[in-house]
């Protein structure tokens, strides 16, 4: 993308600095060497330029041109900075966004940039901004607006795109969660970026100083390592519950960077009508410190009380395997594993599940895995900490009993 | 009501394949189906259509042998279907394929909605259907679970984390769908016969109108420059015994870890 203006087609009428919104336009002496009569010419900045295109509808004299040309020929030297989108869900920060902040940390070290979080919400969401500080957040760009109190893909776009357009950040990782994945597939492709989904590494290239992205692509069968080195800001989605916090820093301060987004009607079609519970969520799957899952092992839709028996003792949240999901025999936002939920709690205990990959690549970074199935040969020991042999209606009933006692 | 549903082509395999060589994955020979989601667009378009009449399109970007996708795609009872296909259409990612398949859109002119699966199960990115609405400049309802469409408006409910959302948009509009939504039909004798004789339109980059720098490789931003298979792992302690004395075992395990 390419903006300047014709040299000899300029006359100095200043026109074009008035019209733009973002005060990338400064009028100069007009180089000895260059054609036209004028006095003086416009010059427009670049870093400052956010192509939005109003120089040219207030030019008279077609003397300022633009190339929105993709981006190969992008000129990616003006983008830096880390930026993490900070996920809210009912005005609080999702964990996801401070995971993405200690990994963030890492690559603006590597990068020798800042780091940025990036909280979009209505005024009352700046009570989230110390947490972002807090988390290692340099910089916090507050976008507020009373339409992104919920989230929306439209007005989110709209709003992103004209900070990225202001700002320039060289990368923006998102969570790869339902909001995160969508806003981010809109966002790339209106922007020019490239996007990499659902990644479980980043890294930066020592010499050419730009993001690899690692994620995996067949069900979790093969890893691929991925890279946009022409476009910018180079943008991923990140995959929950893989990378760690860095220490929480009370009172961390930062620079906070309040935006005001301009919103317009046609972003405003889609209604958010209802917000539907699910009753049988006790427990935010995502966020328990245990998970006690079944699988197909329990055979049928009524057995798995013994898993939510198991995990009420023990405090834990209830997953399933995609077989019990799909057979309709609990709700899907149990399901953990490829098309599901990812989680990495501390005590994971799978019951009656095979162990494909696709659920594999959902709980094996948890930190103690504890498999109960009847095949030995299942792939579930081959992450098990711990693996019993055994049929789950002897032992998931008789570890309930026992840790009930336990516990008194 | 005029339907579009995009679908792709996948291996039916968790066996994948490398070319060591070139670093990419082997396709040949290996069998393909349609991505289980896009079957449950297509279900979705078909009893929309069942509802308020119609007719439902079939897009699919790919090589010729991606016309077999679009064959079963008529024998589930689809009416047309178009293959998008081009060598200039190598390469490409989700921008490009987005753009590719937004272009065809355009090409074939009007419709209410356009359909699609919530991810692909080779690529699993989920990008491609709300790409193609940035480039029609439609709004997107992705993770659909439950779809109505009434007055010019569709209300679907959003499958999310922990919750269900359900939201309203005047059509047209692009709708990605979780598996949830239905069980997609199974072809009917009729319909594959009428696979079988059906000659499958194709188009390619000059009849879309495609601009050549949008396309394939050289259209696509992400690049990958490496393909590899994970480590296996090794294994934790399988604890032997009785079942009580296992029992306990695990317990006294969980309980040193803090965990319990």
């Amino acid at each position: 993308m390419s903006i300047k203006v014709i040299l000899d087609k300029c006359t100095g009428c200043t026109l074009c600095v008035k019209a733009c919104p973002f005060n990338a336009i400064t009028m100069v002496d007009r180089p000895t060497d260059a054609p036209g009569k004028s006095k003086k010419i416009a010059v427009i900045d670049l870093d400052a330029c956010t192509l939005c295109k109003a120089c040219i509808e207030s030019c008279k004299f077609a003397a300022i041109e633009i190339e929105l040309e993709k981006e190969s020929s992008m000129d990616v030297s003006h983008f830096k900075g880390v930026w993490v989108f900070a996920e809210q869900r009912e005005e609080k920060v999702q964990n996801v966004a401070y995971e993405l902040l200690g990994e963030g940390r890492k690559l603006a070290a590597d990068l020798k940039t800042e780091l940025a979080a990036v909280l979009c919400g209505s005024e009352k969401i700046e009570e989230e901004v110390a947490q972002l500080f807090a988390y290692g957040a340099d910089k916090v760009y507050l976008v507020t607006h009373p339409e992104l109190k919920h989230y929306r893909t439209l007005p989110y776009s709209r709003a992103l795109t004209e900070l990225i357009r202001t700002h320039k950040p060289e990368i923006f990782l998102l969570g790869a969660t339902t909001t995160g994945r969508d806003l981010a597939a809109r966002l790339a492709i209106r922007v020019g970026a490239g996007l990499t989904a659902d990644c479980t590494g980043l890294s930066i290239d020592p010499e050419k100083k730009i993001l690899q992205q690692t994620r995996p692509a067949f069900g979790g069968n093969i890893m691929a390592t991925i890279i946009s080195p022409n476009n910018r800001p180079q943008m991923a989605t990140v995959r929950p519950k893989v990378f760690r916090k860095s220490p929480k820093k009370e009172g961390a301060q930062g620079q906070l960077i309040k935006f005001k987004p301009v919103i317009s009607e046609e972003d405003l079609t889609l209604k958010l009508l209802e917000i539907v519970k699910d009753e049988s969520v006790k427990i935010n799957l995502a966020e328990a410190e245990i998970v006690v899952s079944g699988g197909r092992g329990l055979g049928e839709a009524k057995n798995f009380k013994l898993i939510e028996e198991l995990a009420g003792v023990i405090g834990g949240a209830v997953g399933a395997s995609r077989a019990t999901v799909d057979a309709g025999w609990i709700s899907p936002h149990h399901q953990v594993g490829q098309t599901g939920k990812t989680v990495a709690p501390k005590l994971y205990i799978a019951c009656g599940i095979s162990g494909k990959i696709q659920h594999l690549v959902g709980m094996q970074n948890s930190d103690t895995i504890v498999a109960i199935n009847k095949d030995p040969d299942a792939p579930i020991f081959k992450v098990a900490t711990y693996g019993i042999v055994g049929d789950l209606f002897d032992y998931v009933p008789l570890l309930t009993k026992k840790l009930k006692e336990l516990r008194g | 009501m005029d339907l579009i549903v995009c679908i792709k082509q996948v291996p039916d395999t968790t066996e994948v394949k490398i070319n060591p060589e070139t670093n990419t994955l082997v396709r040949e020979g290996v069998p393909s189906i349609i991505n289980p989601f896009d079957e449950n667009a297509i279900e979705t378009a078909l009893q929309l259509k069942e509802q308020h009449g119609g007719k439902v399109t079939v897009i699919t970007m790919g090589p010729p042998q991606a016309s077999e996708a679009l064959r079963t795609a008529i024998a589930m009872g689809v009416d047309e279907v178009v293959l998008v296909s081009d060598r200039a259409f190598a390469g490409s990612d989700t921008w490009a394929t987005s753009y590719t398949l937004a272009q065809t859109i355009k090409k074939l002119g009007n419709f209410d909605l356009i359909l699609c699966g919530k991810q692909a199960i080779d690529g699993d990115t989920g990008q491609v259907g709300p790409g193609i609405a940035e480039w029609l400049n439609l709004p997107q309802i992705t993770f659909a679970v439950k779809i109505e469409i009434k007055d010019k408006q569709a209300r679907v409910e959003r499958l999310l984390e922990e919750v269900n959302e359900v939201v309203e948009a005047p059509l047209p509009a692009v709708v990605s769908v979780v598996k949830q939504i239905n069980e997609p039909r199974m072809p009917s004798l009729k319909g594959l016969m009428k696979a079988k004789k059906t000659e499958i339109k194709t188009l390619n980059a000059e009849a879309i109108a495609a601009d050549i720098k949008n396309l394939g490789l050289k259209g696509s931003p992400t690049q990958v420059v490496r393909i590899f298979t994970p480590p296996p792992k090794g294994g934790g302690e399988i604890l032997q015994g009785e079942t009580a004395a296992i029992a306990d075992n695990l317990i006294s395990k969980l309980r040193e870890r803090k965990i319990v």
